[in-house]
């Protein structure tokens, strides 16, 4: 998994049915100290973040499409699967 | 998944039998922002998606998962058509 602030979402009409009625955010992924730490990526949530949410971001089929649509097997390869309260420690 | 925007079509007589009837396209990724990030790679078509239009793509196993029962061989799926993109607050890109 990686840490992740949210920073937008993707309106797409014509997409794969798996994805129905699901929320697909764009995420940014981050260090752990807040700093960015690389390019975009879509992820669909698990969890209700919204933006401006650090995030824990699984990128792994089976989890993300689990965890966000509720059943395995869909063509999903990452998901928001948690909202980060704080996070500590030492460089 | 990821941004991409579809750069053009990809035509090839001989392939897997399990290719047939599949749309190969070109693909360019793309950041929040639209802009160009890696190479251009190829894709397999899964909603209708054509040229100059942006869309977002699956990676790995799961890309082969929305044409079950059929096991097409692809590790990258282009699986939505972005009608927009709102980064940051900020209203990116509008498709139609």
């Amino acid at each position: 998994m990686i840490l992740a602030r949210v920073v937008g979402n993707v309106v797409a009409t014509q997409k794969d049915h798996r994805y129905e009625g699901g929320r697909i955010m764009v995420v940014r992924p981050i260090n752990p100290d807040g700093t960015d730490a690389g390019d975009e990526l879509l992820a669909l949530d698990a969890v209700d973040a919204g933006a401006g949410d650090t995030v824990v971001v699984v990128r792994e089929g089976w989890s993300a499409s689990t965890t966000s649509t509720g059943s395995p097997g869909a063509a999903i390869d990452s998901a928001i699967i948690g909202v980060v309260d704080t996070v500590e420690g030492e460089a | 998944m990821q941004l991409a925007r579809v750069l053009g079509t990809v035509v090839a007589t001989v392939k897997s039998e399990s290719l047939e009837g599949r749309k190969l396209l070109v693909i360019q990724p793309l950041d929040g922002s639209l802009n160009n990030k890696g190479q251009p790679m190829v894709a397999i078509d899964s909603v209708g998606a054509g040229k100059g239009e942006v869309v977002f793509w699956c990676r790995g196993r799961e890309a082969s998962f929305p044409f079950l029962p059929s096991e097409v061989p692809s590790d990258c799926t282009i699986v939505g058509i972005v009608d927009s993109v709102f980064l940051d607050s900020r209203f990116t890109v509008s498709h139609s």
